[in-house]
């Protein structure tokens, strides 16, 4: 982590430079999930930066406070506590999307990108830049939502958030919003992304904050270290 | 009854599976699946775990939250639930079962936050499941995901050995790879459907 960095940077690096899901690679159960259309997938990426900026916050500001040993624990409830608050407020006002996203909105709890800035950024750092970063995360992971949603809705229906588009329409392949047009399209996301940035993005970031690196960083850390 | 809990049971298996149809349990699907016998080390847990908080999820959300009017308290209580059982569960095999917890072990404290089993436990309760139900579906979500998790182990262990274009090294093309399994699940659509009609 870069100490001298601005406030713009750290709200601007979670967009492109950290991408939370094209380069970092966290939370790609709700990325494959909930994108085969935009409004879906824009509707997440904004409940999930709400969490994410409010659940940062509180981390940030609860820092000094929350023991080393208990604190996973102990993130999990102040980021449960936020969803069920969004899962609420969702329900009351927007009961259409709430229903679409099912269950996916409850699981925004165990999106690892929430839980890895907790660990990785808010327990270190104010809580102004926490909220920026939070911020910065959260825009990016919609961002990369939209791109997913966009691609998916686009080539699988011929539609962009529900409007028709001519030539599209007419060769529209179910494939795409179908799961395994989901791996497909992230796939060959993350390849593009490689090859812009020609792997000049360290990989081994998106580990220290994952909630499962106890266990799995002799495999896919290795692998993603490399 | 027993035809009902077989349909359950082959459907959430086969059609509705976890990882390549409702994209749950993706990190573990995707980090864990390199070698055979962890993937199959990490689907045991995971179909372990399902169950067992399944388990106790749904008691307490018959028992104690619908009664007293709590459903929103749902989403906290159950991941609180998940990870002390999981604690728990650790604890017990490391004392009582060594040798399951020498093989399980290392796969538990990834699990707590493996979106698979909140899911399951939450799908099961808003699919309106009975006790019964709901242990059956959990048994299959994680018979699913076991057989996702070899069945993909198996593919990239092939993987391992093709050239593959520079950008889409490591993560790209598993995930491509990753598509294809998912569209061979595909084919199982409307089995489980005329298996039992």
């Amino acid at each position: 982590m870069k100490e001298k960095t601005g406030k713009l940077s750290i709200l601007l690096k979670g967009l492109i430079k950290e991408n939370p899901v094209f380069v970092l690679v966290l939370g790609t159960c709700p990325t494959l999930a909930v994108t085969d259309s935009v409004i879906r997938a824009l509707s997440m990426g904004i409940a999930a930066t709400v969490v994410l900026l409010c659940s940062n916050m509180a981390i940030s500001a609860l820092r000094k406070v929350i023991p080393d040993k208990v604190r996973i624990p102990a993130y999990i409830v102040i980021v449960a506590g936020f969803v069920s608050v969004v899962q609420m407020l969702m329900h009351a006002y927007l009961p259409d999307l709430f229903t679409a996203l099912g269950t996916y909105l409850a699981l925004i709890v165990v999106n690892c990108i929430i839980l890895g800035r907790a660990e990785m950024f808010a327990s270190k750092n104010t809580v102004v830049d926490s909220a920026l970063d939070g911020i910065g995360m959260g825009l990016g992971f919609t961002l990369a939502l939209f791109c997913m949603g966009a691609i998916r809705e686009l080539l699988g229906v011929g539609t962009f958030c529900g409007i028709e588009i001519p030539v599209l329409k007419d060769f529209a392949v179910s494939f795409f919003t179908q799961s395994p047009g989901g791996f497909f399209v992230f796939g060959v996301l993350i390849a593009i992304v490689n090859k812009l940035t020609k792997g000049k993005v360290k990989k081994h970031m998106g580990c220290a904050g994952c909630p499962s690196r106890a266990a799995c960083h002799k495999d896919a850390c290795v692998e993603e270290g490399k | 009854m027993l035809k009902s809990l077989l349909i359950i049971l082959m459907s959430s298996v086969l059609v509705n599976n976890y990882v390549l149809t409702k994209f749950l349990g993706i990190c573990p699907f995707l980090g864990v699946s390199k070698k055979l016998d962890q993937a199959a080390g990490m689907g045991a847990a995971v179909t372990f775990v399902m169950v067992v908080s399944t388990a106790v999820t749904w008691p307490i959300q018959t028992y104690v939250l619908d009664k007293y009017n709590l459903g929103y308290l749902q989403t906290i209580v159950f991941i609180l639930v998940i990870a002390a059982l999981v604690q728990f569960v650790e604890i017990v095999l490391k004392r009582y079962v060594p040798a399951l917890h020498k093989s399980l072990g290392v796969y538990l404290p990834l699990i707590t936050t493996n979106c698979a089993v909140l899911g399951v436990a939450i799908n099961n309760i808003k699919d309106g499941y009975g006790f019964a139900e709901s242990l059956v579906s959990a048994l299959g979500c994680g018979l699913g995901f076991l057989l996702a998790m070899v069945l993909f182990a198996g593919v990239r262990s092939r993987l391992d050995s093709k050239n593959t274009p520079k950008c889409f090294q490591g993560l790209p093309i598993t995930l491509v790879a990753a598509s294809i399994v998912a569209m061979s699940f595909m084919g199982f659509g409307g089995v489980v459907d005329k298996l039992f009609a």
